[in-house]
């Protein structure tokens, strides 16, 4: 019964420190950089665009090193806030809900590659946590679970304007995860692969983007990426002046901060997305993967050549997504938020249909090329 | 290893389905049948079918179960007495009892010796390229029949949803 390729290999060893580097180096961006910093990103961007000085008070025997405290003392004040249940709410799952909304969103960097692969001392390192065939349709399978904690928060609550929220999130996920799977299938097609190492490796050539093969999907993805993100101008489950919070109006403390970290994730993971779909992943425009290793590997000899080359690519990736993260928070302090009607009717009649047409546009076009 | 996680999977997939329908309230059994099919497709990766744990966790997990748990949130279902059977002892044993005898015959009937020795899958078994291929080439006309169904399902919603307005 017991099946013996589990058995150690001669590679065990490499491959599980290289594993959990992986895995660690991942974790600390999210939780550990992205997470904390980016509501301090948030803040100083919303200002800096609405003429306002932004976040300066807290400080450190006067210095206040351009609000970047506030982090500090953010977490302090959620860390001691009372972590209040309204009556009558359902107690476990309103403990479960933020927790529901933060797990997908960490898990599903698995699959993104923030680099290609490296010969290291004669181990091939793959700068991808999980390098699977499904690759695409993971993130969209985690995705379709982060829904979950918003509705159960929500329902959870006993309170009308949650309930409400939790009901927009259900309805707006639902209408725009269909189209979403839908625009990235031209992606599909043009490079004949869900696994995202492959789509990677695909844009070594700076002509090859997805961006400049697929501007159509990369603009409506865009658009169901930042609707399943639910933020402005998407953010109807949370409509403050209509229902208060939305789904996470009775969450306090540290709970509040879970959802408010999902959210953050969730932009992470979107614009790693959209950098490794569209933007030629870890690829430097004009220079080719093994290009960079060779040239790498005459200034520092072939092993300390790869871990620079990897290194460089690894920076190069991050530099994009956070390239991407800056332009997905500027759309939120320059559009207002739409209506839920407009909202929906934007998913089914507009996005939908053109998602198909681009289906069968690109489909034509390879037909023709080839 | 491969083991321990089938049990951990397996097990857990039987409780929550005994739990799904044992539970009083609407939502909870939404969220075991989610928990249910979750590990359902942790069985179907163990088996290396990849592709099919990504769509049931998309499409059943993900799509399917958000609905059902938007119409019980619109609905508003709360823990009703009424919901639970009320169904005598007497009925519950005799359905018990049937079930065992069920389960025991189709075991009985079972013959570990019989069952063909097992192969080792294709490199590439339950990965996209591998199912897609087949979908196109030996299956093409059910594949084909089935979408036309479905055409028909979304024909007859946008009907029944027209005639109200």
């Amino acid at each position: 019964m017991f099946d013996y390729t589990y058995l150690p290999s001669p590679n065990l060893i490499p491959s599980l420190v290289e594993m959990m580097l992986k895995i660690m180096f991942i974790f600390t961006m999210n939780m550990g950089v992205f997470a904390p910093v980016l509501g301090w990103v948030e803040r100083k961007q919303s200002a800096l665009m609405q003429d306002r000085i932004g976040a300066n008070r807290a400080d450190i025997f006067g210095f206040t090193l351009f609000g970047l405290l506030h982090i500090a003392s953010d977490a302090l004040k959620l860390l001691v806030k009372e972590d209040f249940i309204p009556r009558g709410a359902d107690k476990p799952l309103h403990y479960l809900a933020p927790f529901i909304a933060v797990v997908p969103a960490l898990v599903a960097f698995a699959v993104i590659p923030f680099g290609g692969k490296y010969m290291l001392w004669g181990h091939e390192a793959n700068l991808v946590i999980a390098d699977l065939n499904v690759g695409m349709l993971y993130i969209f399978a985690v995705a379709s679970l982060a829904t979950y904690g918003a509705v159960i928060g929500g329902w959870a609550s006993n309170n009308s304007w949650s309930l409400l929220g939790g009901l927009r999130v259900g309805a707006q996920m639902l209408s725009y995860e269909v189209a979403m799977g839908l625009t990235l299938v031209g992606i599909f097609m043009v490079y004949g692969s869900l696994q995202l190492t492959t789509i990677g490796m695909a844009q070594e050539n700076f002509f090859r983007w997805g961006i400049f093969l697929q501007p159509l999907g990369f603009i409506l993805f865009i658009a169901c990426a930042l609707a399943e993100n639910k933020r402005t101008p998407f953010d109807i489950p949370e409509a403050e002046s209509e229902l208060i919070a939305g789904y996470f109006t009775e969450y306090s403390g540290l709970k509040f901060a879970m959802f408010w970290m999902a959210e953050f994730l969730e932009m992470v993971t979107i614009a790693a997305v959209l950098v490794a779909l569209f933007f030629g992943g870890w690829h430097i425009p004009f220079i080719t993967h093994q290009g960079l290793i060779d040239a790498m590997g005459h200034l520092f000899g072939p092993n300390f050549g790869a871990i620079a080359a990897m290194l460089i690519h690894a920076a190069v990736f991050w530099i994009k997504v956070v390239a991407w993260i800056v332009i997905l928070m500027l759309i939120r302090w320059s559009l207002p938020r739409f209506r839920f009607d407009q909202v929906m009717r934007l998913g089914w009649k507009i996005v939908l249909p053109l998602a198909l047409m681009n289906i069968v546009l690109t489909g034509l076009i390879i037909l023709a090329v080839r | 290893m491969q083991l321990l996680i089938f049990y951990g999977f397996g097990f857990l997939a039987l409780f929550s389905g005994i739990a799904m329908i044992m539970s009083r309230q609407p939502v909870t059994s939404a969220l075991l049948m989610i928990l249910n099919m979750f590990c359902l497709a942790g069985l179907y990766a163990q088996l290396g079918a990849h592709l099919i744990a990504a769509l049931q966790v998309m499409v059943y997990a993900g799509a399917i179960m958000v609905l059902v748990l938007f119409v019980i949130m619109f609905l508003n279902l709360r823990e009703k007495a009424g919901i639970v059977s009320k169904h005598g002892v007497m009925t519950q044993a005799v359905g018990i009892a049937v079930l065992g005898f069920v389960i025991t015959a189709m075991v009985s009937k079972l013959d570990m010796a019989k069952l063909p020795a097992a192969k080792a899958p294709a490199a590439d078994f339950g990965s996209v390229v591998a199912i897609g291929r087949v979908l196109f080439t030996d299956y093409l006309l059910p594949f084909e029949i089935t979408s036309v169904l479905l055409l028909a399902a979304i024909v007859g919603a946008v009907v029944l949803a027209k005639r109200k307005v």
